[in-house]
């Protein structure tokens, strides 16, 4: 199936090229590829990336070198869950150590892999802004903080209950 | 009760939306900057205000703007720099979660100021929820007749747009941030030219944090010279201090320039202390970027002087004995961390956010990072303390941009103060495996220097 | 009235010289010439927006001008930094800017493979060059380097990312000589690397002079390589007519063969005109050129070797050194050898002898 954007996904692109100054689209390319993520499964294609180049009308060569810049763009699929969980010094001294730990032991994976049923996915990531709330982990748009084991227990239970 | 400018009514139920905040006094610096003040005045309050750039590098922000190149018929921007990114720092997220109008009032503002008509926030992509709380707030101006097309009947106009990043440190680098929302690789410019006389889309542009763009609001509220008696010496007004690591309370607190290290560390008013009882070993003062400290540097300084939470006073002692405020993100350390780990933590950070344009940061993060790795596993030589040493002051100074000397800083630091504990780790790799240096000498009272006798 | 320009005053190693506002300081010490000029690893003059990158060219600026003295707080980029009127540089005379350039060669060696005697670069690579003379003898970095695979971009173009040091000089002249860019710089860091991402070819008439302007061995010829070492080559100026370039190009020749076709490059290393691929990659028969005469290579370089110009014969040297006697031959090779041929006079052979200067009959027409 050919990668193509909703109407509705088409408009908020439209919008999003509004904002800047005619012939300034190429701006366009971080938030729209942020869109596309979402919109084909989780992960960048190269299909993907043509596509959101031919939408810029800008090379792929100019997509491909910012979407492998930036860390949020998966380039390759993902579980459904993407636990990204912050390692970095303030959340390091606040134990985050131990919550990767538990993660790893309780999804059976390690930091990197999915599991075998495509729902998790398990990184370590730096620094996310929430040093105060540490641990703390990504996951999806929002913010799991000051994570205990207990509480990964509860992310992973109710993931898998939306999962069913 | 230290005195807030920011923060004072973040308390207040539904001050994220504008009916609340406009009750509370919202809006009135923008009504009195747009209708009774020119733009030169407004830069000239801002001027009078001595507020510095509260994103870590504290450079003058009515300066900053003075600089700013105002060709015919170019158009101008301002660029809100909301990458907060810096581990440690928290704040900005903050001031945008819960009082976004605050921010959208110091935009309108200084964009007036600055003669701008479209305005950018650029956002780090991982605070994804944000985008939203932002666009509603904009939506509300809009609707209000804040932004748009003559706002209040002035005849100014004004859009602001919020852009996310995509996951990158250095797009905090002004001309790195300029880049990524040209929609390219965050690779900082070289400089010059400054993004003064060629910024965005190569033309005129002012960077500047968010904290520093909110408190544009109460300068122009209480007057650049009002705002310049909060605070002490050069550091004037507040600063928001984004606490974290092992503390009682950690968080985001507003604070006036004027109390020491020490209060805000153990006074229930701030941080409340360290946790089950432990001693403080170290604390890192300015984000991850700045000069570690061991505790008795960071309570007084080198001459025995109380240090105070301002610009020049965590500066005392320079990079020997001193730290930085850098961006306010205030990191401690309790007698059970290892200052290594941490050091190697920092490094890795920057290994993996250095963009990879400039040799000496591209090569120089990822191999302190090894060799910090192998002191931290017990696989560290003596002579691996000097190898960092010599590594961390080849990098700094010599980079295209900062991140450069905010990688090197750390690690020279750690080196300076804390060279026994990495000693320990390589002459006790088996121990230092199992357990922590722990805190040693650290907070001990340091001889006060005399002062040289004349000759 | 002629307006006259007035002209910038600077001093680069106490060295004054004048130069038009706007020229870097880099081009300022190329003026004077000599060890006062910084390397260069990434900065081109004939590509725009080139420089900055790698940092080799380091220097101090002890004073910022005239009007304002102030010495610069760090070194700076030479090949970024415009001189102003009265600015006092310091290269080679600064122990600073030789520590830091120091510093830099390391950073650069730090991933490279160091594997000359395999590349084809060899002998004309700005990293080599570098390291022999800003480099130290040994590395104190002990982890695995960072390897990639070697991949054809190409039927021309053989990519070596190994090697490569990301001076993003190729990025520049893709941007700036063909219609389309095709590859780039991707990844992050120290995981950067010089990609197409989906393995494509590059293909376009200008696209060869990536290799020309690449400073080391990670983009070579595949039409050249491992087929003969430069050292051993001729290289000769000549021109052709051809309706896409300028047709002036440099033949790397051994006899009548055409081994390999490169752009002419001044003595900074870079390329005077850039050539088609059709010039570089297809016309390697002698018969497609008009050649000029030989390259003028610089005599420190490896390459002269292999360039017979103005060289004695060793007998005019040995009759000076003896008074005009003539030496005493202890041994005839030929009388205990047959592998040398008599009839064949090595002297004689224009450059190293190869299989063709020795006829098959033995040399006993």
């Amino acid at each position: 199936m050919a990668v193509q954007f909703s109407e509705e996904k088409l408009n908020k692109v439209k919008e999003i090229i509004a904002r800047y100054p005619e012939g300034k689209q190429k701006s366009a390319l971080i938030p729209v590829l942020h869109l596309a993520q979402e919109s084909f499964g989780g992960w960048l294609s190269a299909e993907t990336m043509d596509y959101v180049a031919s939408l810029l009308q800008i090379d792929p060569i100019e997509v491909y070198e910012v979407a492998t810049f930036y860390s949020m763009y998966n380039l390759k699929p993902v579980g459904k869950y993407l636990f990204e969980v912050c390692h970095t010094g303030p959340c390091m001294v606040s134990g985050s150590d131990n919550i990767i730990e538990y993660i790893k032991e309780r999804l059976g994976i390690n930091v990197g892999e999915t599991t075998a049923d495509g729902l998790f996915t398990l990184k370590t990531v730096e620094c996310l802004g929430a040093c105060g709330y540490a641990p703390m982990m990504q996951l999806g748009k929002f913010y799991k903080e000051h994570l205990t084991k207990a509480r990964v227990d509860e992310i992973i239970a109710e993931c898998r209950a939306k999962a069913n | 009760m230290g005195r807030k400018l920011l923060l004072d009514k973040a308390h207040i139920e539904g001050i994220r939306y504008y009916d609340v905040y406009r009750k509370n006094g919202g809006y009135a610096a923008a009504e009195k900057a747009l209708k009774s003040m020119s733009p030169d005045l407004v830069t000239e309050e801002v001027k009078k205000s001595g507020l510095r750039g509260r994103g870590g590098a504290g450079f003058p922000t009515g300066l900053k703007w003075s600089f700013l190149a105002k060709p015919e018929g170019v158009p101008r921007y301002l660029v809100c720099n909301a990458d907060e990114s810096e581990p440690g720092t928290f704040k900005d997220r903050y001031l945008m979660e819960f009082i976004p109008h605050l921010l959208i009032e110091g935009l309108l503002i200084s964009s007036f100021a600055l003669g701008a008509n479209r305005t950018y926030i650029y956002i780090r992509g991982e605070y994804a929820w944000i985008p939203d709380i932002l666009e509603e707030a904009i939506a509300e101006a809009h609707k209000n007749g804040w932004l748009g097309k003559n706002i209040q009947g002035t005849g100014f106009d004004l859009d602001i747009y919020v852009q996310r990043g995509a996951g990158a440190y250095i797009c905090g680098e002004e001309t790195a941030l300029i880049e990524s929302l040209e929609g390219k690789r965050g690779n900082p410019r070289i400089k010059p030219p400054f993004p003064a006389v060629k910024g965005l889309w190569q033309c005129p542009t002012v960077v500047n944090n968010v904290e520093t763009l909110a408190a544009v609001v109460p300068i122009i509220n209480i007057g650049g010279d009002e705002y310049a008696k909060y605070g002490t010496g050069k550091s004037t007004g507040t600063k928001l201090i984004s606490a974290c690591g092992n503390l009682n309370k950690p968080g985001v607190y507003e604070i006036d320039m004027s109390i020491s290290v020490e209060e805000f560390i153990y006074s229930d008013e701030y941080c409340g202390g360290i946790p089950n009882g432990k001693r403080l070993k170290a604390c890192i003062p300015g984000g991850s970027s700045v000069p570690i400290l061991p505790a008795n540097l960071l309570l007084k300084t080198a001459k025995g002087e109380q240090r105070m939470m301002t610009y020049e006073s965590l500066n005392d002692g320079g990079f020997a004995t001193g730290s930085m405020m850098g961006s306010g993100g205030f990191i401690v350390l309790d007698e059970d961390q290892c200052v290594v780990r941490h050091t190697m933590s920092l490094a890795r950070f920057y290994h993996h956010e250095s963009c990879g344009q400039c040799s000496p940061c591209r090569e120089g993060t990822g191999w302190m990072k090894k060799v910090l790795l192998n002191i931290e596993n017990g696989k560290g030589k003596e002579s691996d303390i000097d190898l960092l040493w010599d590594i961390q002051r080849r990098i700094e100074g010599n980079t295209i941009c900062p991140l450069g000397d905010a990688a090197a800083w750390p690690v020279a630091a750690a080196i300076r103060h804390f060279r026994d504990e990495f000693e320990w780790h390589v002459r006790h790799p088996e121990e230092a495996v199992k357990r922590n240096f722990g805190l040693a000498h650290y907070a001990d009272p340091l001889p006060v220097a005399a002062p040289a006798a004349a000759v | 009235m002629a307006e006259e320009k007035k002209l910038f005053k600077v001093t680069i190693d106490n060295i004054p010289v004048e130069v038009e506002p706007g020229t870097t300081i880099l081009n300022a010490a190329r003026m004077i010439g000599g060890d006062v000029v910084p390397p260069a690893m990434c900065y081109y003059s004939k590509l725009q927006g080139s420089g900055g990158k790698c940092r080799t060219c380091l220097v101090k600026v002890s004073k910022g001008s005239d009007a304002d003295p102030r010495p610069m707080p760090k070194l700076v980029a030479s090949c970024r930094t415009t001189v102003m009127d009265g600015m006092e540089v310091a290269n080679i005379t600064s122990p600073e800017v030789l520590d830091a350039r120091k510093g830099v060669v390391e950073f650069l060696l730090l991933n490279h493979p160091l594997d000359c005697p395999v590349c084809d670069q060899a002998g004309e690579c700005d990293l080599q060059d570098l390291s022999y003379e800003h480099g130290v003898s040994s590395t104190r970095y002990e982890f695995k380097r960072r390897t990639f695979d070697k991949i054809d971009i190409g039927d021309h173009i053989k990519l070596h990312m190994t090697r490569c040091i990301l001076c993003y000089r190729c990025v520049f002249t893709a941007d700036q000589l063909t219609n389309k860019r095709e590859h780039g710089i991707l990844g992050r860091g120290d995981a950067s690397e010089i990609s197409t991402y989906i393995k494509n070819s590059l293909d376009n008439d200008f696209i060869g002079n990536v290799i020309d302007v690449c400073p080391v061995g990670a983009l070579t010829d595949r039409t050249a390589r491992f087929k003969n070492r430069v050292w051993f080559l001729k290289p000769v100026d000549a021109h052709c007519t051809c309706d896409k370039c300028s047709g002036k190009a440099v033949l790397w020749m051994r006899g009548d063969e055409i081994f390999r076709v490169t752009a002419r490059k001044d003595k900074y290393g870079e390329v005077e005109e850039f050539i088609c691929d059709t010039c570089r990659f297809e016309r390697k028969d002698a018969k497609d050129w008009v050649i000029e005469g030989p390259r003028k290579v610089s005599r420190h370089s490896v390459i002269s070797q292999g360039h017979y110009v103005g060289t004695r014969k060793p007998q005019e040297t040995i009759a000076r050194v003896m008074d005009g006697r003539a030496p005493k031959l202890l041994m005839d090779i030929h009388s205990v050898s047959e592998v040398n041929m008599p009839a064949v006079d090595l002297s004689k052979i224009d450059g190293p002898a190869h299989s063709n200067d020795f006829p098959k009959n033995n040399g006993a027409q």
